[in-house]
């Protein structure tokens, strides 16, 4: 693949100033941008009519524990009318909470929900931010890095405590 | 919720049309669906995370466990997105057994899909007819891979073996003889009028809502989109067959029922095309390090058994970077995104479950529908918890 596409070509020309990083690797064309202006790129990428990023495919966090910034969430855009994939990448420190684009993709919607549930990112404005796949009672957020895999209080013994017991 | 006029019901998780553990919370305004909250995650396993903790090989048969009713699909999508990060090739005849051994599960699923979903809505004989030839199909499966649902039999580098050689003479026969059996689902279903009123016009979905909630598969082109990863981002030769993707117009139940019936009809021109062409040579890339030698060569050879352990213990080291890979899979568009930190195990695996998403649109399908008609959207979606809680 030579040459970017006229979606990157023009987002380049929109944004001059802007961080972008673009590359390209197995195939796919990635961009990655500033946390402040990530919503705004997104937004673009959606509504220009030449972009037209109509759905968004995947929405994903990735724990880069060892480096700062700690976290990467990744966007994987899909255009159906001109058949062609984006991937948008933003990088948030831990604690750090970013906007939702749940109004641009109703997709995001349970996207975001998960990714609060597996790394504990929050989202600005989103309209139902709860746990999704685990219980509301869950501690931690498994797919952090730091998170063991086996899960913890699994070599506890399991007590049962029976109704009108003490204690 | 203060409003006394709606009634709020919970309808699951232990409901036998919800297709596995699946909770809806209704609120109704008499028969009237206002206002619908799935919940979901009663089957999760944690296998992003599991994956973290294994091989590139050992990893593969997590995927199995994601849409159990459709492992090779599920092991395909793995295994481009792995072969994509490594840069290899698939020799033809392995791209070829590998379309027409998913071509296979996709008709496999889709008759579970219409024999659960008619008996959901209340025509129970087609469960009958249908499971007599997905019985036909897992026979074919397990004659290959040795196992009826959880095949791990395409891997990495292509597939764990070459077919049989009777694999041909069976397909052939499958073949022949299945377009006279959709013809009877057909006339069991497509002009029967109870069918056509439980149906018809049921929890409708626009074209525009359902790129908009992310939807793929034969609900999003019941909608009238023309999507298909077969032929949009084709993979696996797809692009050497001559095949046509089904329309909708309506997007209502009726339509993803149609829809999927001409899908098998296109799959099995496509298995047919690919028993045809299908071309001889080896059906695996060579690459020593990575993939294990044959089982024959093992017993023979020390140093195929040295290899072998080499490989199966300690697997192989793609470089560093990232790969996503995408397949059609009976439910829509399924991903898998692998990142690899230059270890002998994935850093991050993700999955884009298609049940997922198709999921999510389903309290805008059945917004101001009634009651009953929830167990036909949910049936018409044709979801598959193990891989939406994953």
């Amino acid at each position: 693949m030579s040459g970017e596409s006229k979606a990157v070509r023009k987002l380049i020309e929109k944004f001059t100033g802007v961080s972008l990083r673009v590359e390209e690797s197995n195939g796919a064309t990635m961009v990655t941008v500033g946390k402040e202006k990530a919503r705004d790129v997104l937004l673009f990428l959606r509504n220009d009519a030449d972009c037209n990023f109509d759905m968004l495919t995947d929405q994903f966090g990735v724990d880069h524990s060892s480096e700062k910034p700690r976290f990467e969430l990744i966007y994987l855009l899909n255009s159906l009318g001109n058949k062609e994939r984006l991937t948008v990448k933003v990088r948030l420190a831990e604690g750090e909470s970013f906007p939702t684009v749940c109004d641009i993709w109703k997709a995001a919607e349970w996207f975001e929900r998960e990714i609060f549930d597996m790394f504990g990112i929050r989202f600005d404005n989103h309209p139902d931010l709860r746990r999704i796949l685990l219980d509301d009672d869950f501690e931690g957020h498994p797919l952090r890095k730091d998170f063991p895999t086996e899960g913890y209080g699994f070599d506890q013994p399991f007590t049962v405590h029976l109704e009108g017991e003490n204690e | 919720m203060a409003d006394t006029r709606y009634m709020t019901i919970n309808m699951g998780p232990q409901h036998p049309a919800t297709h596995g553990v699946l909770r809806m919370v209704l609120e109704l305004d008499g028969e009237i669906i206002k206002k619908s909250i799935p919940y979901i995650g009663y089957l999760h396993r944690g296998v992003e995370k599991l994956a973290e903790a294994r091989t590139y090989h050992q990893a593969l048969t997590l995927s199995d466990r994601l849409d159990y009713t459709n492992g090779l699909s599920n092991n395909l999508a793995y295994c481009l997105a792995c072969e994509r990060l490594i840069g290899l090739e698939i020799p033809k005849r392995g791209q070829y057994l590998r379309v027409i051994l998913c071509e296979l599960q996709r008709i496999a699923a889709h008759l579970l899909w219409i024999a659960t979903h008619a008996l959901d809505i209340g025509a129970m004989t087609v469960l009958f007819y249908a499971f007599r030839e997905r019985e036909t199909i897992l026979t074919i499966v397990e004659n290959v891979t040795g196992a009826r649902l959880t095949p791990s039999f395409i891997r990495i580098g292509g597939l764990a073996a070459d077919v049989p050689p009777e694999f041909g003479t069976m397909v052939r026969e499958f073949v022949d003889d299945f377009p006279k059996r959709i013809d009877e689902y057909e006339t069991l279903l497509t002009e029967n009028v109870i069918w056509r009123r439980r149906t018809q016009n049921v929890s409708p979905l626009s074209a525009e809502d359902a790129i908009n909630y992310g939807v793929t598969g034969p609900v999003l082109r019941a909608s009238g989109v023309n999507y298909d990863v077969r032929k949009a981002y084709p993979y696996s030769s797809y692009d050497e067959f001559d095949f046509i993707i089904p329309l909708g117009t309506k997007g209502d139940v009726y339509d993803r029922y149609l829809v999927r019936l001409q899908e098998m009809r296109q799959s099995l021109r496509i298995v047919k095309q690919g028993i045809e062409k299908l071309p001889d040579g080896p059906v695996n890339a060579h690459a020593l390090d990575i993939i294990p030698p044959a089982k024959e060569d093992i017993q023979h050879d020390m140093a195929a058994l040295i290899r072998h352990f080499k490989i199966m213990e300690e697997g192989f080291r793609p470089p560093v970077g990232e790969a996503y890979g995408a397949v059609e899979s009976p439910k829509g568009e399924l991903g898998f995104y692998v990142i690899s930190d230059g270890s002998n195990k994935p850093f991050r695996m993700r999955i884009r479950p298609p049940s997922f998403l198709n999921l999510g649109a389903i309290p805008k399908m059945i917004e101001g529908q009634m009651v009953a008609d929830v167990v036909a959207a949910i049936g018409s979606v044709d979801i598959v918890l193990g891989e939406i809680d994953r």
